[in-house]
């Protein structure tokens, strides 16, 4: 009777987790299509704990659900503090501690599975025992370098030859993996080795790849945890787990792909990071003629000020200065002196799509005031002043017309258009894509270098000033 | 159980095809909590776990609280992004 009830709730669990996705997918319903999920999430643990019953129909000892609950707790506590303390600009490095957190957890289970019943010839039932610890300790200590390096811990690095190693690696793990698998006796030892390996591999694989670019590898990580909750689908042959974890296994690969698309990369570009020196060489050589001028603070409040129509470009170097909340302070103040003040969002602007957004609308600034690419593309001819704040390779003019450039194709926000264009940035360096900007040069440009939250500081005192 | 392996994968991609890149953030963190069923696993780990197994006791208490963490966190984080967004409106 238990186990009946307890299947049509895994039934239930399976659904909402469908539905939840689907509403997710539609900024309407997203909120509550998370809280159907968290819902379904719910009732599947609380069946589990007191409607599961193992192959003798025993349900858990007493001693063993005080326990779960016991963990419940903790775990419950410090993910609700630490998910609620969070600043909104380190969201996505959050995401990636849960997810390696949950990778960790696949793995522990492969590890307990695979040391209790563990009969020979039963390779399906190995095999994914395996899988699960392959998947689960790659996804968490690869989602660990990922936090790191979101949080500025861990720096990109690289040596020669490295995809060669990493791919060498892998084939050895799996071929490891498979003699496990296949061994009629346990090994602890080696599993233990293996399970070691598999974290190396894990910040192997992270560890080349640019911190710009941490957000798809989150999203394909995401995935890999996904398919390891599906292996433990199968070794408890759990239906909940299993349709739970393919789900986002296959949703997050397509996520994944949509990611790489709005860059206009591919996946094995990102994972490879093929986009190094070479291919900017090539790119810049004869683009970047003329020199660059630069714009007093003073000259740049006065430029605001008496413009009427003002149109800011946010990017990444907004959202590392945590400037958001100064930068609306300055829309306030220059809306305040009757200039029309609006922002113009690129789909991937911060690397991260929909990051811009999230920071703005945290810094209390009205949605109207958000244009999307096409509808600001529109606007630029009628603007007085652009100010771009540590964007840069989504205003690069080469992406419309150098075909060499590694960027082309990618739609840009066509800033070039207007009559003048302040650009706030740290120094000259090239964006993240590796590559110059001619629009720097352009002779309508003017820089204003230092940090973007400070520049900005600085700025709102120039044009209260005037 | 392969049947619903195969069906589940086309009906993830069918799901989420259609997502705006503004919800991309949200949808990764959502489909991160939901992952987080792998808990489901731990429990069963958890319960099962003779009283003086304490490898087994351990490692299945560290998973349910990290599975905890991944549950309970990933909704969280994604209830307050979407909350953002839906100031907006």
């Amino acid at each position: 009777m238990q186990s009946q009830v307890l299947e049509i709730i895994y039934l239930i669990g399976s659904i909402t987790f469908i539905i939840g996705l689907k509403m997710l997918s539609h900024p309407e319903s997203a909120r509550r299509g998370n809280l159907v999920a968290a819902f379904g999430m719910t009732i599947a643990i609380l069946g589990t704990i007191f409607l599961y019953r193992d192959e003798y129909n025993q349900p858990f000892a007493s001693f063993n659900i005080i326990l779960i609950f016991i963990a419940l707790v903790i775990g419950t506590v410090i993910g609700v503090l630490a998910a609620k303390r969070v600043k909104m600009t380190a969201m996505p490095q959050m995401v990636s501690l849960f997810n390696g957190m949950g990778g960790a957890c696949a793995a522990i289970i492969s590890v307990v599975e695979y040391q209790h019943h563990f009969a020979a010839g039963e390779y399906g039932y190995s095999g994914t025992v395996l899988a699960g610890l392959l998947i689960g300790s790659i996804s968490f200590s690869g989602s660990m370098i990922a936090f790191g390096k979101l949080n500025g811990n861990v720096s990109d690095k690289t040596f020669p030859f490295q995809s060669v190693i990493n791919l060498i690696l892998l084939a050895g793990l799996v071929a490891a993996g498979i003699y496990l698998a296949i061994q009629p006796e346990t090994n602890m030892p080696v599993l233990g080795m293996l399970a070691a390996a598999c974290l190396v591999y894990g910040v192997l694989f992270v560890m080349p790849i640019g911190g710009a670019d941490m957000p798809v590898v989150i999203s394909l990580l995401n995935s890999f945890t996904g398919v390891a909750a599906a292996c433990g689908g199968f070794i408890y042959d759990n239906q909940v787990m299993l349709t739970g974890g393919i789900l986002v296994g296959s949703s997050g690969t397509l996520l994944t792909i949509l990611m790489c698309k709005a860059m206009n990369r591919s996946l094995l570009n990102v994972i490879v990071g093929s986009f190094g020196g070479s291919a900017s060489g090539g790119a810049t050589a004869g683009t970047t003629q003329g020199t660059v001028k630069e714009i007093s603070l003073t000259d740049a409040g006065v430029l605001l000020s008496y413009s009427k129509k003002v149109m800011i470009v946010p990017g990444y170097g907004l959202a590392v200065a945590q400037a958001q909340h100064t930068c609306h302070e300055l829309e306030n103040l220059l809306e305040e002196k009757g200039v029309e003040v609006k922002y113009a969002i690129h789909p991937v602007a911060g690397r991260m799509p929909g990051h811009m957004n999230v920071l703005l609308a945290e810094a209390d600034v009205p949605y109207p005031k958000l244009l999307e690419m096409e509808d600001a593309n529109s606007e630029f001819a009628s603007t007085d002043a652009v100010i771009v704040i540590g964007a840069n390779d989504v205003v690069n003019p080469a992406a419309k017309k150098n075909p060499q450039s590694p960027i082309y194709g990618m739609p840009i926000l066509e800033v070039e258009e207007a009559q003048n264009v302040i650009v706030m940035k740290r120094s000259m360096n090239a964006g993240y894509a590796g590559i110059e900007n001619e629009l720097f040069y352009e002779p309508k440009t003017r820089m204003l270098f230092g940090d973007a939250k400070s520049t900005l500081q600085k700025l709102v005192t120039e044009v209260k000033a005037n | 159980m392969i049947y619903i392996l195969i069906l589940s994968i086309f009906l993830g991609v069918e799901v989420i095809a259609h997502v705006p890149s503004v919800l991309h953030t949200p949808l990764m963190s959502g489909s991160n909590a939901i992952h987080g069923v792998v808990i489901i696993g731990a429990i069963i780990v958890m319960g099962q776990a003779e009283a003086d197994n304490y490898l087994a006791l351990t490692l299945g208490f560290l998973a349910v609280v990290l599975g905890t963490l991944n549950v309970v966190g990933g909704f969280v984080v994604t209830d307050r992004m979407l909350e953002l967004f839906k100031k907006k409106k």
